[in-house]
């Protein structure tokens, strides 16, 4: 080869080079500027992350708050992969044998009114929500159970002390309901002030909220990590009808829906707008279940409660239903595909999960005829929200029909259902859920305790219950696996407590012009917005 | 010898006299209503429909196919399709038709009547009982029908009996001023009063003599409330408060067909031509009755 050959050579890698390795990475360099326009599918019960469980106070509050540590926003995915929001460095590994966790907070936080943010307003937030005042809610006060105590020594240093080892606890943490308060406002105002006022250290600062409508919030300058937000600002629609949230992204006045679509939206969407959306998918950290309530005279024989779940066509409604509805995977107590949930080879094992759908409803009929429930009638509770409540709901009682059950369906708005589940109980089969934010299996599985708070059933299972606390102080992940399968199988199938239906499948279709947002296996993370930006 | 009698003979007259009396009413009707009577063609197919469901319907409504997911028009085994659930949308139509009628009749029925009642006691007793009676009805006529319907809904909770109770109450105030303002000039007519002078019970006087004259009004708003109802229990279905699913409704098949519109609009376009055909039908029976039934207009 000649010099010249050799040259030119050199000069054609080169240049392809350069070009590679710059083209993609200027494609997604953020730019700064814009508003993100995103519909939400649910009202604002109020603005207190401590107190509400709501995708509808998630998405449009939580960019106003900051938390001590939150998800990777660049690995949703992962439900170990934890970094600090508010403090410095990694997150801390526990000392004392997993009892002991020291935070380093940073020194350049501020409050969205000036206030500097130190360990003392974490401390102050933590004890309102692990141990609350007498007369003051903190929904998710029973993940702490094994803190001990919560000291903030300095301004930049606070130590938190647990009764035991638990791998709960760092996911816990990382929930984002835990929006950090400032201990002035907690102090002045009062514990329920932050239901109707906004006063966070996140990326963005509250602007209004017409009620509605819409919410909207403009960019922190004073943010502490620098150079973000990119957003200008945003403005989260109200839009409780799915068919005008995928009009809105269909003609631009939205960009993005966070919950997620059903698929047949979703090929809408592409057909119509091809490269100008993008579609984003994940398993789903939430999973649709029929609660028998056994105060109710016919769900307290076993026998009925398993022929329920016998009834059930799992895998055919994983083919089919994932066709209209958000949901798909079908698995146990714990989020599919994590090291802790079962295989198929252990699903297929429990009543209800068999392959053969023939045989279990033959034995299903058989164990309400030796019941002597064969032909029963019953109504079925059902909450009015269309996907996947109502479809998933209407599924199930074509399902049980199979086996002979008669079955009513009772519709209720969110209110009234819930107020069926928790006060009236005047209910013979209930749809219940267990949608969860970080995936913390230890933790979700509290669901199906009958003592646990979120659980509807009315039974007490001692059984259960000494499994769960034998878990809790296990910390060989191991053992831990091998525990939550005896408590799956007591729970699902041999007391069939719940018959767990199909867990939820997330589809965000989006216009193609939003960046920076990574799909997390739950609707409540990775909400914080501060790595979106938008590419027009 | 087979010899009849005189009173045989004259019943057979009069048997053959009614059947001609039948049959020319109904030339009749069709040569001077002609609409009213294509109107009543349709609700006695809706008729029909409802009560012979079980043998016109090719399927089980609430049967799920999954196979046969959202299949169009025009398969031989379904028709006119099947939904998101692989259910036949004929069968769907067909069982509906005894939810829309169920609805209809019972409403129309009811809240007339009650309607009736209310109105002719209170321009018979007058005074401060019609007084509070006609304040009590103005507030709920300053509702739009569908609020009032929603919050009496919203109150009871959804389900088909209280949406049934919800098109009753927004019925009862409007059959109640109409018949009320009949009532008020029967109330006027001498032998109302010749009737009082002889020492009858109100009781009496108001369903032997004047409930009998208020009649034509009734009537009419009997047909008319029960296209309207229908059409009510439709909007609420739609809105997720009336019949829930499995159960076949017109409208709550509306509901459903919304999320699928755009690739599956057969889902939509079937029960929408159903409730239109079953309103359109009431509509010019409606018709038909006031234009037969009102002296004014009979004599046009």
């Amino acid at each position: 080869m000649s010099k010249y050959a050799r040259f030119a050579l050199a000069l054609a890698v080169g240049a392809g080079l350069s070009l590679a390795s710059t083209g993609p990475a200027d494609a997604e360099t953020p730019k700064r500027g814009g508003v993100l326009n995103f519909v939400v599918g649910s009202k604002i019960p109020s603005y207190d992350g401590h107190i509400e469980g709501t995708f509808g106070m998630i998405h449009p509050i939580r960019p106003f708050y900051s938390s001590l540590i939150r998800i990777n926003p660049q690995n949703p995915q992962s439900s170990t992969d934890f970094h600090c929001d508010l403090c410095v460095g990694e997150v801390p590994k526990g000392e004392e044998g997993g009892t002991l966790f020291k935070f380093k907070i940073r020194d350049d936080v501020k409050f969205h009114d000036g206030t500097p943010l130190t360990a003392a307003d974490i401390k102050a937030t933590l004890d309102k929500i692990v141990f609350p005042p007498k007369g003051v809610p903190s929904a998710r006060k029973a993940f702490f159970k094994a803190v001990e105590s919560i000291e903030a020594p300095s301004p930049t240093d606070l130590v938190i002390k647990l009764k035991f080892a638990t791998g709960s606890f760092i996911p816990a943490l990382a929930m984002p309901f835990n929006f950090v308060y400032s201990k002035k406002d907690l102090d002045e105002h009062g514990y329920s002030w932050h239901r109707t006022n906004i006063n966070g250290s996140g990326a963005f600062k509250f602007k209004e909220h017409v009620k509605g409508s819409h919410v909207s919030g403009v960019r922190y300058e004073d943010y502490h990590f620098k150079g973000q937000p990119y957003l200008d600002g945003f403005k989260a629609i109200s839009a409780p009808k799915l068919a005008v949230r995928v009009q809105a992204i269909r003609g631009d006045r939205a960009a993005i829906e966070f919950r997620g679509f059903p698929p047949k939206q979703r090929d809408d969407l592409v057909k119509a707008l091809g490269d100008d959306i993008t579609v984003q998918e994940s398993d789903w950290n939430c999973v649709l279940m029929a609660t028998p309530n056994q105060e109710r005279a016919n769900f307290q024989d076993p026998r009925v409660r398993q022929a329920l779940t016998l009834a059930i066509d799992r895998w055919g409604g994983s083919q089919h239903l994932s066709r209209i509805a958000i949901v798909k995977t079908v698995g146990g107590v714990v989020f599919p595909n994590h090291p802790l949930a079962a295989t198929k080879a252990e699903l297929v094992a429990l009543n209800g999960y068999g392959t053969d759908l023939k045989a279990s409803r033959a034995k299903a009929k058989e164990l309400l005829a030796a019941a002597g429930k064969s032909g029963m009638e019953f109504e079925f509770n059902n909450r009015g929200v269309d996907q996947p409540y109502k479809v998933v709901g209407t599924w199930l009682i074509g399902q049980w029909r199979q086996v002979g059950l008669k079955v009513k369906q009772r519709v209720q708005p969110s209110p009234p259902f819930y107020a069926t589940l928790r006060k009236k109980k005047d209910f013979d089969v209930s749809i219940d859920f267990n949608c969860q934010s970080i995936i913390n299996p230890i933790a979700d599985i509290s669901k199906f305790l009958g003592s646990a708070g979120n659980n509807y059933g009315n039974y007490l299972d001692q059984e259960l219950e000494d499994l769960y606390n034998t878990l809790l102080q296990t910390g060989d992940e191991k053992k831990q696996r091998e525990i939550i399968r005896v408590f799956e199988k007591r729970a699902l199938s041999d007391q069939a407590h719940a018959a767990i239906t199909l867990w939820w499948y997330k589809i965000n279709p989006h216009r193609s012009y939003v960046k920076g947002w990574k799909i997390a296996p739950s609707h409540y993370l990775n909400q914080h917005l501060d790595q979106v930006w938008i590419d027009k | 010898m087979v010899t009849e009698t005189e009173a045989e003979v004259e019943a057979k007259f009069e048997e053959v006299a009614k059947r001609k009396s039948f049959l020319s009413t109904c030339r009749e009707l069709i040569r001077k209503q002609p609409l009213g009577a294509f109107g009543l063609g349709l609700v006695l197919i809706l008729v029909f429909t409802a009560v012979f469901a079980d043998f016109l319907a090719p399927h089980d409504p609430v049967q799920e196919n999954f196979d046969a997911m959202f299949l169009p028009p025009g398969d031989p085994t379904y028709i006119l399709g099947t939904d998101e659930f692989g259910r036949d949308i004929l069968s769907r139509l067909i069982y509906g038709s005894r939810t829309a009628l169920m609805v209809g009749l019972i409403c129309a029925f009811t809240g007339a009547t009650i309607g009736l009642i209310i109105g002719v006691a209170s321009a018979y007793f007058g005074g401060l009982f019609d007084l509070i009676w006609q304040r009590i009805l103005d507030v709920f006529l300053a509702f739009p029908l569908i609020v009032l319907a929603l919050a009496v809904v919203a109150t009871l909770g959804p389900g088909i009996q209280n949406v049934m109770i919800a098109i009753i109450f927004v019925k009862v105030p409007i059959c109640a001023r109409i018949v009320r303002a009949n009532a008020l000039a029967i109330r006027e007519i001498p032998y109302v009063d010749a009737a009082r002078a002889l020492g009858y019970s109100d009781a009496r006087i108001i369903l032997r003599h004047m409930v009998p004259n208020v009649m034509a009004p009734y009537l009419i708003m009997l047909t008319a409330f029960l296209g309207e109802a229908i059409l009510l229990e439709a909007s609420l279905s739609f809105l997720g408060l009336g019949v829930q699913d499995p159960t076949p409704a017109w409208g709550l098949m509306l509901t459903n067909a919304a999320e699928f519109f755009e690739g599956s609009p057969w889902l939509a376009i079937y029960p929408g031509l159903a409730i239109s055909l079953a309103l359109f039908g009431f509509n010019l029976f409606g018709d038909a009755v006031r234009d037969t039934l009102d002296p004014k207009l009979r004599s046009r």
